[in-house]
């Protein structure tokens, strides 16, 4: 029997790895791959809890952070495209036009 | 103790895959690494009795949002790159930050009661219905209203999308 806390370790680990890779990275596509590793973190959390507590609200809000981050992937790509078409990069820290 | 040990096989990898995908050079291959990574977090919702939400992890994950990443970094032509730069100049402040909110998080796992209300599917419950017609039992009724915010949320998706995605034909 796997106890709950291993599973929240599990996915404070996997957060804080996403975390890092969201704030240490260059490359804007690894940012938002770092973003999607948070989220997946937080599904772990939530279906676990769902499991150990008996209930079936975890796996619903599960369903609905999918769709979200589906959504957000999506626009997200098409910001960076846009992006791309004017600015000719990847990196972050060339975009810097409105740096004073 | 079997359970234990292909727990502790899952949690190797997805840590490893996720610490590849922070660290390595080439945007490609940080995307690639994400697939084993939706795969074995599957594979641990499946361990949690949550086997429509490992379908649908997989479905969505794995085989939309992970295929557009890809189909974007192609698009983009994004090589290696070029400068050779990974990582942003505070990256030492930033590791260091990691590591700490990791230890603390950990270290109030270690010592702390989950209680909560239980709620009433229990596993033999949800055993009988099937998982999926559990999640429709209560996604349907208590959460309907979300359902139809969330089914709104990807309309915008898509028309935001393609808006800023288009290229001007003048």
């Amino acid at each position: 029997m796997v106890p709950l806390s291993w599973y929240i370790g599990l996915s404070a680990v996997v957060f804080c790895l996403g975390m890092v890779g969201v704030l240490t990275r260059r490359n804007i596509i690894i940012i938002f791959l770092s973003i999607e590793l948070m989220l997946n973190a937080v599904n772990i959390s939530l279906v676990a809890f769902s499991h150990f507590l008996n209930s079936m609200r975890g796996q619903v809000f599960v369903f609905f952070i999918m769709a979200v981050a589906a959504a957000e992937a999506a626009i997200g790509l098409a910001i960076i495209i846009s992006l791309n078409r004017n600015k000719e990069t990847l990196n972050t820290a060339e975009i810097n036009l409105l740096k004073w | 103790m079997l359970l234990q040990i292909g727990f502790l096989y899952l949690a190797t990898v997805i840590v490893f895959c996720a610490l590849m995908v922070i660290l390595s050079k080439n945007p490609v291959h940080s995307a690639l690494f994400m697939l084993p990574l939706f795969f074995h977090v599957a594979g641990i919702f499946i361990m949690l009795n949550a086997e429509f939400v490992a379908a649908v992890q997989v479905l969505v994950y794995a085989g939309a949002i992970l295929v557009m990443f890809l189909f974007v970094v192609m698009l983009l032509n994004v090589g290696k790159e070029e400068g050779g730069k990974r990582f942003q100049s505070n990256w030492p402040i930033t590791a260091m930050l990691g590591i700490m909110l990791t230890g603390f998080l950990l270290s109030v796992l270690v010592s702390s009661q989950f209680t909560g209300t239980n709620g009433t599917y229990t596993i033999e419950e949800v055993a009988k219905l099937g998982n999926a017609q559990a999640v429709g039992k209560v996604l349907y009724t208590e959460f309907l209203f979300p359902f139809e915010i969330a089914s709104v949320i990807l309309l915008v998706a898509m028309v935001g999308a393609i808006v800023l995605a288009k290229k001007k034909l003048d």
